[in-house]
């Protein structure tokens, strides 16, 4: 309790613990070399829950693209793209890039312009210096920021837009019963939820 | 934790009211209290931690010399920006812990920055024992109170300010305003 170290608050995703040759071998299941990553492609495991790892002994220049949340605990210079996904900056990070990305977490350290759509998240010991813009913040007491902060409103339909287009189906809530919906219905569903949630 | 009511903040706050998507300097580093408050005005804010600058250029020793190269790294690497960029700025009590050699360019730099008619809101101690004022970050409750939450330890007030010393350091500005108060924090309004 008293030798609370910064890592501690740090709880990087559980990586699931790789089989060894031998038990692979008996159960005829393919090999990957991607670490940290089930093996299981069920339909549940795949999307948003799905993370990729850059360990703090591992330095990267150059862009990166993810399309899986992400999380840097190693040293990369360049940029950093995550729009649909969550992007975690460890207490080892060190990020010198613009970022974009669906939500940020930082313990680390941050040099370069951050751009989120949801929320960014800078915690206790994390350093970043540069310009946010982001729908939500968090700063927590001993971090340090350097920069500017601009919150971009969340789209909300408006009402006249809304009662001039078509009227959308009524959505029932049992996911198997679902009809396909117009464009113009699901925009407006995204709309609603980002209401509730904020 | 101690807060406070503030009449140099209230009018601060009444004049960056409207219109929205104003920019607002703060030089006493992030907190989300005060974040949250003027971005919920639907304003920029651009903060920064000048006295950990200060520290970070000069190290702690007070024997530094301030030589004009240190000056001027500190100066581009706290207050680099445009003419006329800033709507307001919450300087709360930084100008008081800056060495005598610093300060002038730093509230010359303010001016430069801040746009025509906006306000500056400044704190300054005038406590008996300012070698050792108690280290505090000033955090925006709502318009009207101020807390004040210890950072742990004190900080060496640079120098003792009266009204006719700030009067002097902000000759250039339009106007200033003092603000009486019953405990030992002055608070001053400058009119760019």
């Amino acid at each position: 309790m008293w030798n609370r170290r910064k890592e501690d608050d740090f709880v990087p995703k559980p990586a699931s613990v790789p089989p060894t040759q031998s038990q692979l071998a008996q159960e005829g299941i393919p090999m990957s070399t991607l670490s940290g990553r089930s093996l299981d492609s069920s339909p549940q495991q795949s999307g948003s829950s799905r993370s990729a790892n850059i360990g703090k002994s591992v330095t990267i220049k150059g862009q990166i693209l993810s399309r899986e949340d992400l999380t840097i605990d190693g040293e990369v210079e360049g940029t950093v793209e995550a729009q649909e996904n969550r992007l975690t900056v460890g207490p080892n990070g060190k990020v010198v890039a613009g970022i974009k990305a669906r939500e940020i977490v930082v313990f680390g350290t941050i040099h370069g312009n951050v751009e989120t759509t949801d929320k960014i998240d800078i915690r206790k010991d994390a350093k970043l210096i540069g310009d946010i813009k982001t729908a939500r913040i968090v700063i927590e007491d001993g971090a340090y920021f350097k920069g500017n902060i601009d919150i971009t409103k969340p789209e909300v339909v408006r009402p006249a837009a809304a009662a001039a287009a078509p009227k959308p189906q009524p959505v029932t809530t049992t996911p198997a019963s679902t009809t396909p919906s117009t464009p113009h219905v699901a925009t407006a569903a995204a709309g609603s939820a980002n209401d509730v949630k904020r | 934790m101690e807060t406070r009511n503030s009449h140099g903040l209230e009018q601060f706050c009444a004049s960056i009211q409207e219109p929205e998507g104003l920019s607002i300097l703060d030089l006493a580093g992030a907190n989300q209290s005060t974040v949250t408050f003027i971005t919920s005005l639907g304003h920029r804010i651009y903060s920064d931690d000048v006295l950990r600058t200060l520290e970070s250029v000069y190290g702690t020793d007070d024997s530094s010399v301030y030589d004009p190269p240190h000056m001027a790294k500190f100066l581009e690497q706290s207050l680099e920006f445009p003419e006329n960029h800033f709507d307001g700025a919450l300087v709360w009590d930084t100008l008081q812990f800056l060495p005598p050699q610093i300060l002038q360019p730093a509230v010359d730099r303010l001016h430069r920055i801040l746009k025509p008619s906006s306000c500056m809101l400044a704190l300054f101690h005038a406590e008996e024992n300012l070698a050792a004022v108690p280290a505090c970050s000033y955090r925006i409750q709502n318009s009207r109170t101020i807390q004040l939450t210890p950072r742990g330890g004190t900080r060496k007030a640079a120098q003792h300010f009266n009204n006719r010393n700030l009067e002097k350091l902000f000759q250039d500005f339009a106007s200033v305003k003092f603000f009486l108060t019953r405990d030992h924090l002055r608070e001053v309004i400058v009119r760019r």
